[in-house]
């Protein structure tokens, strides 16, 4: 069976999700890794350094475009079932009692996504965008006698709006019910369940709903309130 | 001795009528109504009195349709066959929930109780593309025939049927296999699913025969060739929420659509 057909069919579909959610996962993890250095309060030595090391590593710089492909994927595979979806159903019922068999998120997973999409357009052109090409207005910084571009610096100019402040949180509260549903989702669309894992999964999946959104959200608030300096 | 029996038996008649008086609901219905499958439906009420609780909900159709027809109108089309929950025609969409409220139980199964007296109550077809109006509350589901045709099926040879013991099957393996074969085919899943997926419908005929030795033969093409049937007939893409298992009358797992899943990739990458 060719790649193409698989991946034109319902089930391949799916599939494609949720290989694309778990790489997505996976990034998120390196991202809220690095990012979380700031919290060493070392007056961002640590994070500029990681920073740059994320910024010039060819490996790293690579994987950079994988995950960009693998976003577009995830987004073109949503738009295209969306669509197949709605045309299964072209008469609508006029009383629906979707609370009654499915938790809402689960439901809403294009709309949170849509969301995300927004914030990460939003995020992109904070820093991405800076630091790949206009140049950051926060510039350069000396570490031990190397030039680092100055993220922290960055962090603090963009995060002490409190309107930029509350946009991430609230992307962060659309990221962590898109993951509640979408981390053992992805599992699910590929088939993986176990009677002794899943339940593991599930477990991993809620915690890191919950961990990973947070982490992200703790940074702007921090910086806004002077917690970290 | 004789007269003290009759009236017991009658004091038993007047509790009765009494009880009845007093539990009867009058009902309003909200019915959906199309001519045939071309005609533009609509919404159509009709009230309903002395409805019995201990009724079923198709019992009390019943008495609608008694009532229409002594009024010379048409009356409400409606699938049903056994009216014991095991046949899987009855399809009725109630107040937003295939086959009404409660759990694990077919529109036949639900009884008037679960009803208040001055209840208002929307029924609805079966809506998905795959799943045209036949009339009014009937809709075809023949998309369930040919998806089984395309591979819900083992090849045997006809004649005595072997002992049994000869295949040996571990107890949970055929507890798991049984039920996925539970399944009625009554298409509450692709109701109640908000894409119209008929995901949980196709991996439980899949994972009953992929969990036992006989389905293994045509496994690969079975995984497959059902897909694609499925995929032709129009239902939409299954996103994980889960409803189907919720409103399954048959109470079948999603964990079948990750078997299916499995089996899919499997048998395509393979």
């Amino acid at each position: 069976m060719s790649l193409k057909k698989i991946f034109n069919s319902s089930t391949g579909r799916k599939a494609a999700m949720g290989l694309t959610g778990l790489f997505l996962i996976s990034f998120l993890v390196v991202h809220c890794a690095v990012n979380a250095l700031i919290f060493l309060n070392d007056g961002g030595d640590t994070f500029n350094r990681g920073a740059h090391f994320m910024s010039s590593n060819p490996v790293i710089r690579t994987l950079e475009i994988v995950l960009f492909l693998g976003v577009i994927w995830h987004i073109v595979q949503a738009l295209v079932i969306t669509r197949t979806n709605q045309k299964a159903r072209p008469v609508a019922y006029a009383v629906v009692n979707a609370n009654a068999s499915s938790k809402w998120y689960s439901r809403w997973m294009g709309l949170l996504g849509t969301l995300i999409l927004m914030f990460l357009i939003i995020h992109l052109k904070h820093f991405w965008i800076g630091s790949r090409f206009t140049g950051l207005q926060s510039g350069m910084i000396l570490i031990d006698g190397r030039e680092y571009e100055n993220m922290f610096g960055e962090l603090k100019l963009v995060f002490s709006k409190g309107i930029v402040v509350i946009i991430y949180c609230l992307a962060m509260v659309s990221l962590a019910y898109h993951l509640l549903q979408g981390f053992q989702s992805s599992f699910h669309s590929l088939g993986l369940k176990h009677k002794k894992y899943t339940p593991v999964v599930e477990t991993a999946g809620v915690w890191f709903s919950i961990l990973v959104p947070l982490i992200f959200a703790l940074m702007p608030v921090s910086i806004y309130f002077g917690w970290i300096s | 001795m004789l007269s003290g029996a009759i009236s017991n038996r009658l004091g038993v008649l007047v509790l009765l009528i009494i009880s009845y008086i007093l539990n009867s609901m009058n009902l309003t219905l909200k019915i959906w109504r199309q001519q045939n499958r071309t005609a533009k439906g609509g919404f159509k009420t009709y009230k309903v009195s002395d409805v019995s609780p201990d009724m079923s909900f198709l019992e009390m159709i019943d008495v609608l349709n008694d009532k229409l027809i002594r009024e010379g109108e048409d009356p409400v089309a409606f699938d049903h066959d056994c009216r014991e929950g095991i046949c899987g025609m009855c399809s009725m969409y109630i107040n937003g929930r295939p086959h009404g409220p409660g759990k694990g139980i077919t529109t036949c199964q639900l009884h008037m109780r679960s009803f208040q007296d001055g209840d208002h109550i929307t029924i609805e077809p079966w809506r998905a593309a795959p799943f045209p109006v036949i009339k009014d509350l009937a809709v075809d589901r023949s998309a369930f025939d040919r998806i089984m045709q395309a591979g819900g099926f083992i090849s045997v040879n006809t004649g005595n049927a072997q002992e049994a013991n000869n295949i040996l099957i571990p107890k949970e393996e055929a507890d798991h296999a049984f039920s996925a074969a539970a399944c009625i085919g009554c298409g509450a899943c692709v109701a109640v699913c908000k894409n119209a997926s008929a995901m949980l419908f196709v991996s439980a005929k899949v994972s009953q025969l992929a969990q036992l030795p006989q389905g293994q033969v045509e496994a690969k093409e079975r995984v497959l060739q059902m897909v694609a049937q499925m995929d032709a007939e129009g239902f939409g893409s299954c996103s994980n929420t889960y409803a189907c298992e919720a409103e399954c009358p048959k109470l079948i797992s999603c964990d079948n659509i990750a078997r299916m899943n499995r089996e899919y990739l499997k048998s395509s990458l393979t």
